[in-house]
């Protein structure tokens, strides 16, 4: 007779359970209908129609998001050329710090402009031949001495998929351009040392978790000379500039490529760094 | 109590028939607001142009095969990786059941469609290398005690070649799952009896009556025209030749049924871009099995094709289904 009760008991849970997971999937199946329904409707989109709040955009639970957080970790500790492993990282954990970098954009004029006029940061928007004939010391002159000297393009970033929000996804998509830039602003190039001096100020500006994961990690892969290095003066400045600067997610650089560097430095509150680090000739120290 | 039971059981069946309708709405749903761009290309192309399923999305017919060969083309490399992370190995025992159900004997021809990375046709020449090794050991053990007649006959016997000699041939569209599959039987040792061919499975590049077994292992959810890929099949078997399919299929068991479907959409996709880095091709995958016909479904269009004695036994509660039958 307990028995009996006992196997009955279970049953009704197994059911309650089933009822969950069934409202589970209702929920998730019925949302992607209607994101898609809402966006079937506007027409003049160069791509084909998509699923989802922006052009690639996947939705995921917070499950998915979870499991893509710990999974991408791990494959990008595992693999470190794992560039895209390290951007599903950034959104999948990104969503508060990315919430705080918005508003921060909205409080600031040129960062409100910014956020209305989505301003993107590809070869296809950049006027090459013009930045190279600017005067030496300039922005858009350095910038493109960074590209030559490290042989990189603004075209490798990868496209935000699994932030839930268009306006954070743009803030997103807008911090990974803006990278480089920085990466002219500090006067660091793109070996080992330099990247990790970039993520110490861009964790301490930003505080996206990506970021701290890898102003941690990063250094680990460092050899004792440049670990000294980066501990006695080129971490605390990065940091202490980090803290110090302007948002710099803020700026409009397409329309600052003339400003001299110094120039800019000084608007943001950035200070000339410490210790030139030179760009090494290969890509991949 | 037995009443109670019941009304928990009606409540399940309940629950599980409103979860198909609201997926069928969702495909629907979906489908339907994709047909934006591709009905303009159909106006434009030559009417009649149709159009048919890629996953839960609608695409005219000459673009999936396209798109199927790109699925495949960014997945080769991870693809055994995936699979075993995916299936929690469980894929290797569906293919040495396969075998199992097959067994080959030593001598019989088999094509490997849309075999890709070579695991059936390597568990084929390993099985009928063993049976082989059987055999010879059973002769040799019947014969401890040879008359003066017997060890004569012996040698003569050794200089001839193997009469039998198996042979595989592995036969995919997709050339980037080939040179997978070629770089693993390097690495493995074999190559004796393996050949390498690139062919669709709705026009096989062979003669009619060659083969004694056809599998398809995986593959045949991808083509686009189901029907021409089996008449093909029977084209090429032997009279008395064998058709196999492992295919995925209609999971029977209701409580198996809503955690598969849980693990396949929410889980395989995010595995996909950790691992593979890509998440579309394995959103993909998990559509176009629900997309593919159920086991009696595929049955009746396997006897359509011409086939005999079709059978399909269900694996893993239904999650693959081994189809099987025979050219006569």
């Amino acid at each position: 007779m307990r028995i009996s009760v006992h196997i009955s008991t279970m049953w009704l849970y197994a059911g309650r359970l089933f009822q969950w997971l069934n409202q589970r999937q209702y929920v998730l199946i019925s949302k992607a209908v209607c994101a898609h329904q809402v966006h079937s409707s506007s027409t003049g989109f160069t791509d084909s129609c998509y699923n989802g709040l922006y052009p690639g955009h996947i939705h995921t639970t917070p499950i998915q998001k979870a499991v893509l957080a710990v999974g991408s970790g791990v494959a990008a500790l595992h693999d470190p050329h794992r560039h895209d492993m390290v951007a599903v990282l950034g959104e999948a954990t990104g969503h508060l710090a990315l919430i705080n970098l918005r508003d921060k954009m909205r409080n600031d004029p040129e960062g409100y402009t910014i956020l209305k006029e989505r301003p993107r940061i590809r070869l296809s928007t950049l006027d090459l031949s013009d930045m190279a004939s600017l005067p030496d010391g300039s922005f858009g002159r350095e910038y493109l001495r960074f590209l030559e000297d490290n042989d990189v393009t603004p075209d490798s970033r990868a496209d935000v998929r699994f932030v839930d929000d268009e306006e954070l996804a743009y803030v997103m998509q807008r911090y990974r351009e803006v990278h480089d830039l920085l990466h002219t602003l500090l006067g660091m190039p793109t070996n080992m040392l330099g990247e990790v001096a970039v993520k110490w100020f861009e964790a301490a500006q930003t505080g996206l978790p990506m970021c701290a994961l890898g102003a941690v990690l990063g250094p680990l892969r460092l050899s004792t000379s440049r670990l000294k290095l980066l501990f006695t003066s080129l971490g605390p400045w990065a940091l202490r500039n980090g803290h110090r600067a302007r948002c710099v997610l803020s700026i409009f650089y397409e329309r600052r490529w003339a400003q001299s560097i110094e120039d800019l430095r000084q608007e943001l509150n950035i200070e000339p760094p410490p210790v030139i680090v030179r760009a090494t000739k290969k890509r991949n120290t | 109590m037995a009443a109670s039971m019941r009304l928990l059981l009606r409540r399940v069946i309940r629950l599980s028939h409103r979860y198909n309708n609201v997926t069928a709405a969702g495909v629907s749903a979906r489908s339907g607001c994709c047909w934006g761009p591709s009905t303009c290309r159909c106006f434009s192309d030559v009417a009649g142009d149709r159009s048919t399923h890629f996953g839960f999305e609608t695409v005219p017919e000459t673009e999936k095969a396209k798109r199927v060969y790109k699925v495949f083309e960014n997945v080769a490399q991870k693809y055994d990786t995936m699979n075993d992370v995916m299936s929690l190995g469980i894929h290797r025992l569906w293919k040495d059941m396969l075998l199992h159900a097959m067994h080959p004997q030593p001598g019989a021809r088999l094509l490997d469609v849309a075999g890709g990375t070579g695991d059936i046709s390597f568990r084929f020449l390993e099985y009928v290398r063993s049976q082989q090794e059987r055999q010879k050991w059973r002769t040799a053990r019947s014969m401890q005690t040879p008359s003066s007649q017997d060890i004569s006959n012996n040698y003569s016997a050794e200089d001839e070649d193997t009469p039998q000699e198996s042979r595989a041939v592995v036969c995919d569209i997709n050339k980037e799952m080939l040179n997978v599959g070629r770089k693993r039987a390097d690495s493995m040792g074999i190559s004796a009896g393996l050949s390498w061919v690139v062919g669709n499975a709705e026009e096989l590049p062979f003669d009619d009556d060659q083969f004694d077994i056809y599998t398809i292992a995986f593959g045949i959810r991808n083509v686009t025209h189901i029907d021409q890929a089996l008449q093909e099949a029977l084209r090429v078997l032997k009279p008395g030749g064998r058709f196999m399919c492992l295919e995925f299929s209609k999971v029977t068991n209701p409580v198996l049924a809503r955690i598969y479907d849980a693990y396949s959409f929410q889980m395989i996709p995010v595995l996909g871009e950790v691992i593979a880095g890509d998440w579309k091709s394995y959103q993909y995958l998990v559509e176009s099995i629900r997309k593919f016909p159920d086991q009696e479904e595929f049955k009746h269009m396997i006897e359509d094709a011409g086939f005999y004695c079709v059978k399909y036994n269900n694996l893993t509660s239904g999650v693959v289904a081994l189809h099987s039958g025979f050219k006569l």
